[in-house]
């Protein structure tokens, strides 16, 4: 019987380690504050709450199919099909139910279904036959891109379906916007909720905690005999059913499906979950910090709308400069932590 | 040699089949070039002629490929190079000044160079996975073309002989097929008549026995995105100088995936190693064909995409030993009963 | 305590492509036992724990467990079955907590919940019963990798185990975190535990094994209560004889070198902290000095220093009269030395390449890429070591991943024998090849040293090392603790006495 206690404490203090898990999504939060306080300081109208309540109301979408691609970029894969699937989705809401004439709650209860085997078969493509899945993803840009350009190359109007309003409704009103008031629809409280759930999986369920594991070391996980089939292919059908759920949400929004929509929306997920500070090899991250990435995306957009004379494209470099300066802080800190090990 | 044209063997009978069936619908024009005005023209010469911008960045992309790398940047290169050039020109008060042009062309190249051994450097020295160190400019790129542009489409002049680069011809063969196919000579004669090709494809297919064989991987990996962004950027100045244009949005929008799907209907496998220069040329031009073909058995031209979803999982699922496996278990299965002449064939 | 075996493997095959690793193995074990399997790299250890432990599919063969026959298709259908592993590098997430690594997959729950709280708390009581106190909050990777070991092995423990397997658990622990590792084995034995045990530290073994299964080349040698068994013949076992077949090869190894000439390799405390203690190394013109010692033992990590391989952190190394830092494997080649490493496949050869095009690497690689070896010239070449090598089949275009094992040894010793290496390092060349090949790769050395080149020669089979060397450094745990000068020395028996006096004046 060994009488023996061996004690350790951690190689870096448990309080720096805290510190450099989250300097990523720190900087990320002090980078939102210092792009609202710059707005403030700039724009006689940025501190109404509306501008806040608007990040919300046009990127909802964005902020679900970013909340799905967290799942897919924690456990250490990639999925390119979103902004397709998105757009088939809203497509298919409006064909359904304009066309065909199927009645909306059924359609949006079929597209989600849809979204969802579609991610569940692409999973089980990737983890049984071991194709990358940025290959296996891509198959699903291409396709559902091409299916909704076949349904329509036009536009089609949502107008009449009075089921699709309820996205647009106003669920919270405080005040009127001239007064300082703002509010906020339906669709919003959707995308919070998806929020919600997603963190409360990712935190406190097994599954959850499968994603981290399988993105930390798929080959570990597998040692430990945890899930690792169930726990891949679960993260494409939710990033599948998250497309989905955003393709209704757009159709709400906009009341319109258009077959070109979304393109590249893949990109702006996959930027958004990087700025929030998710590793894109696997394995750390969190899901509130891709809300972070979105409201970050979304008032760099505010911020070139109020300046009125600067183009959108500025949003997109700064994305870029921003992916680039995260990536490069993610490497330096995963290279100091190899060192301090040894 | 064998195994080379065993390689070569699938994408050329897929190519056969395709222009096999376009003839079957509408006849030998659609492979025999007539000339027309001093220069060829044809069905299949338009192909060719649409699919050199495709060729070149899937030239570069090859290379990359090799050694177990990936650029997805090219498109927004693509974009950035036909923004520098045709902004260039429209900013002088003479469209046609030769010495305009000669600068316009050559400042593109330079830039989208050195935006290709910026990724490669990001690769190499910094230890970023190509995936993510190209999806910095794949996500910035079109934003840094629209800056050049100022938001608008800049639209050269007809008459400048920027235009001829996109437009013209050499000896009636269009000029933009001339480029791609002397990028294919210049590179393979650069991969094959110099040892370059062999140490890229030993970097690719093992790295760390090639450090311990005492090559330079870190330089050869830079050269290889320089490389691919310079493809990139002529890929950019030839789709500008057939339209005038250069639409930073939509130009060369998609072309690195078209361009990876070329690469490994080609034979280069996505994880590095051997290289099928000629076999990306065939993929492209099937692409290519893919898209006149969906035409010409009537279909809408919005069936381009799900055929090329349906080739790329085709492809995907064949290069999965895993799949393969699957596929086959129910024949191996079988008892080795059968005559010797199938066990032969079997193998 | 029953004497029923509570797994019982008999006649295990398992092949890989081409390989076999297993070869009608059988193995038992029996509950409350400590039970080692001994042998040299690549004699099958691992294979047989992995087709144990259901990685590993056999190809013939049967498992009972508890007199029951069983086929696992996951590693964790054998844990459900109550066989749990250990393995050498730690099979963990280290972005995880703690305590989440020790429960992953079994978390205590409220509900669909992660109970955090009640995990925590278990997790602290686990790791007290072992004797370890860390922060069961913090991640895993705040810790050093002999604790990331221990938590492993407490997951082990906790996952109530009828069977707990420990492969190489200890490589990387110290002496108190060997000392908590063996209590905690002790006690679970007590508690009717079965383990295998597999260790290259063969202290260890004698102090906790009850029994050994001695493998070689995946072939069982037998099984002995450890009392029974030595520690000279358990190395006797492990390394084994091919003496008979190889007989005609008399030992070359001859005085070659000048002795008043100054040492073309002269290593002065040369290290790399947890790979190979400081250690001082002499090699001279046209010698052949043999690296001796058991598996682990740092022979490779010895001649890797050298070669440039990986960085010393300590030491100097003076090479043909002119002190040098090898820092990447270019420079050390540009210098003149050359190194064949242990694993072909993975740091060797370029499987998809042809055989002319692995042969001509380093030299190309010297060249540099724009300037390509004329090609009239590389043929010449090609054939002329195709020829003196007796490559078989002599084809240069054919990729080199369709040779068979001693063929691509070939292949690799031609490649560096192209660029006339002052040094050659060979690191286990012998290992997993045919008797003929083998026999061919020994008179080649002896030529080579013979015509004035130094080789630094690494070998599992003392009886090869003894052939061929004019001296041989004798390692253990990592340290060089002997270089053996004598021609009188040169035996198997003297090179095993120096191992296990090395072992016991360690304690």
């Amino acid at each position: 019987m060994s009488t023996q206690t061996l004690t350790e404490r951690p190689a870096r203090s448990t309080l720096f380690d805290g510190v450099t898990r989250y300097i990523p999504i720190g900087a990320t939060v002090a980078l939102l504050l210092v792009l609202y306080l710059g707005g403030i300081a700039s724009f006689p109208k940025f501190d109404s709450p509306q501008v806040v309540a608007k990040l919300f109301i046009d990127n909802a979408p964005l902020l679900i199919i970013a909340v799905g691609m967290t799942f897919v970029i924690l456990s250490g894969g990639i999925d390119l099909s979103v902004g397709s699937v998105m757009a088939f989705s809203t497509m298919c809401c409006a064909w359904l139910t304009v066309d065909a004439g199927l009645s909306a709650p059924l359609v949006v209860g079929l597209v989600l279904a849809f979204g969802t085997l579609w991610g569940l078969g692409i999973g089980a493509v990737i983890h049984y036959f071991n194709v990358q899945p940025f290959i296996a993803t891509l198959v699903g840009l291409f396709l559902f891109r091409g299916l909704t350009l076949q349904i329509s190359d036009t536009d089609v109007s949502m107008r009449d379906i009075q089921f699709f309003h309820w996205g647009m409704e106003h669920l919270v009103e405080v005040g009127k916007i001239r007064t300082g008031g703002f509010w906020l629809p339906n669709l919003s409280f959707v995308a919070f909720a998806v929020v919600i759930v997603a963190f409360v999986v990712l935190h406190y369920t097994r599954f959850g905690r499968g994603v981290y594991a399988v993105g930390g070391s798929e080959q570990s996980a597998l040692l430990m005999g945890l899930p690792v089939a169930r726990t891949k292919i679960g993260v494409y059908a939710v990033s599948g059913f998250c497309a989905a759920l955003a393709g209704v949400m757009a159709a709400m929004g906009t009341k319109s499906a258009n077959p070109l929509a979304n393109v590249g929306a893949e990109l702006d997920a996959i930027a958004a979950v990087v700025i929030g500070g998710t590793l894109l090899t696997g394995g750390a991250g969190f899901v509130l910090g891709t809300v972070a990435g979105v409201m970050v995306w979304g008032l760099l957009n505010t911020l070139i709308a109020f300046q009125g004379d600067l183009s959108s494209w500025w949003a997109r470099i700064a994305m870029g400069v921003l992916l680039l300066a995260f990536i490069l802080l993610q490497r330096v800190l995963a290279r100091s932590g190899e060192k301090r090990r040894t | 040699m064998s195994s080379y044209a065993k390689r070569l063997m699938w994408p050329v009978l897929v190519l056969v089949a395709l222009i096999v069936i376009n003839v079957s619908v509408t006849g030998f024009d659609f492979i025999v070039p007539h000339v027309n005005d001093g220069r060829l023209s044809g069905a299949f010469v338009n192909i060719l002629r649409r699919s050199a911008p495709l060729l070149l960045i899937a030239l570069g992309m090859t290379l990359v490929i090799a050694t177990k790398g990936i650029d997805l940047s090219v498109g927004a290169v693509y974009a950035i190079g036909a923004a520098i050039a045709c902004q260039m020109i429209i900013d002088a008060p003479d469209q046609s000044a030769a010495g305009l042009i000669f600068s316009a062309i050559a400042l593109a190249l330079v830039v989208t160079a050195v935006i290709g051994a910026w990724n490669g450097t990001m690769v190499a020295y910094f230890g970023i996975q190509p995936i993510v160190a190209t999806l910095i400019l794949m996500i910035a790129g079109r934003g840094i073309a629209q800056l050049v542009t100022g938001g608008q489409i800049p639209k050269v002049e007809d008459s400048s002989p920027f235009t001829q680069l996109g437009r013209g011809e050499l000896f009636t063969v269009p000029l933009p097929i001339v480029i791609a196919v002397l990028m294919l000579v210049a590179l393979a004669l650069l991969t094959r008549r110099t040892a370059l090709g062999m140490l890229l494809e030993s970097v690719g297919g093992n790295p760390e026995a090639s450090r311990l064989a005492g090559i330079r991987a870190k330089g050869i990996t830079v050269l290889v995105y320089l490389v691919c962004g310079l493809c990139a950027g002529l890929a950019g100045l030839i789709g500008a100088a057939n339209l005038g244009s250069a639409d930073a949005n939509n130009g060369g929008l998609w072309i690195e995936l078209d361009a990876i799907l070329a690469v490994v209907i080609g034979g280069t496998a996505l994880l590095g190693g051997r290289f099928y220069l000629l076999g990306t040329a065939i993929g492209v031009v099937i692409i290519g064909t893919l898209e006149d073909t969906i035409i010409n058995v009537g279909l809408s031209s919005q069936w381009q995409f799900t055929a090329k979803a349906i080739v790329v999982f085709v492809v995907a699922l064949l290069q999965s030993p895993e799949f393969r496996g699957w596929i086959l278990k129910p024949f191996k299965r079988r008892p080795a009963a059968p005559a010797p002449a199938k066990e032969v064939a079997a193998k | 305590m029953s004497d029923d075996p509570i797994v019982q493997m008999t006649g295990i095959r398992k092949d890989f492509t081409g390989v076999r690793a297993l070869d009608g193995v059988d193995f038992t074990l029996r509950p409350g036992e400590i039970h080692a399997v001994m042998g040299e790299n690549g004699a099958g250890k691992s294979t047989l724990i992995k087709v144990l432990t259901g990685v590993h599919h056999p190809d013939a063969g049967e498992i009972l467990l508890d007199g029951r026959p069983v086929r696992f298709h996951s590693p964790g259908a054998a844990q459900a079955a109550g066989i749990s592993t250990v393995y050498q590098e730690v099979n963990l997430t280290d972005n995880l907590s703690v305590a989440e690594n020790l429960f992953a997959g079994r978390e205590p729950r409220l509900g669909p919940f992660i109970n955090f709280r009640a995990m925590r708390r278990k997790a602290k009581a686990l790791l007290d019963d072992i004797g370890i106190d860390l922060n069961v909050a913090a991640p895993l990777s705040s810790y050093s990798i002999a604790m990331q070991q221990l938590v492993a092995i407490a997951r082990a423990v906790d996952i109530e185990a009828k069977v707990l397997i420990l492969d190489e658990p200890t490589s990387s622990l110290d002496r108190d975190e060997v000392a908590v590792l063996l209590g905690v084995m002790r006690r679970l034995a007590e508690n009717g535990t079965a383990m295998v045990f597999i260790s290259h530290f063969l202290d260890q073994v004698y102090e906790i094994c009850d029994r050994m299964t001695v493998l070689r080349n995946g072939q069982l040698v037998g099984e002995w209560a450890t009392a029974d068994l030595p520690e000279n013949a358990l190395i006797g076992h492990m390394l084994g004889r091919e003496a008979a077949t190889l007989e005609q090869i008399e030992r070359t190894a001859a005085a070659h070198h000048v002795e008043d000439e100054a040492p073309l390799v002269q290593a002065t405390g040369l290290g790399r902290k947890g790979s190979i203690a400081p250690y001082d190394l002499e090699v001279r013109r046209g010698e052949v000095v043999g690296l001796a010692g058991l598996l682990g033992s740092g022979r490779t990590e010895t001649v890797r220093l050298i070669a440039g391989a990986d960085r010393a952190d300590s030491g100097s190394l003076v090479f043909d009269g002119e002190a040098t830092g090898f820092h990447n494997p270019r420079t050390a080649s540009a210098r003149g030395i050359a190194y064949c490493p242990e694993n072909r496949k993975t740091e060797g050869l370029v499987g998809d390449l042809t055989v002319a095009e692995n042969m001509i690497l380093a030299m190309q690689a010297s060249r540099g890429w724009a300037r390509s070896i004329p090609v009239a010239r590389r043929d010449k070449l090609v054939a002329e070591f195709i020829e003196k090598l007796d490559i078989r089949p002599a084809n240069p275009d054919m990729p080199v991943k369709n040779l068979s094992g001693g063929n691509q040894q070939k292949v690799l010793l031609a490649r560096w024998m192209l660029i006339e290496p002052k040094l050659l390092i060979l690191d286990e060349p012998t290992r997993g090849i045919d008797v003929g090949a083998k026999a061919d790769i020994q008179k080649l050395v002896a030529e080579l040293s013979a015509d004035g080149m130094s080789v630094l020669f690494v070998s599992a089979e003392l009886d090869e090392v003894t052939r061929l060397s004019d001296r041989i450094a004798v390692l253990r745990d990592r340290e060089l603790i002997a270089v053996l000068e004598a021609e009188a020395d040169m035996t198997t028996e003297k090179i095993v006495d120096t191992i296990v006096a090395g072992g016991h004046g360690n304690e």
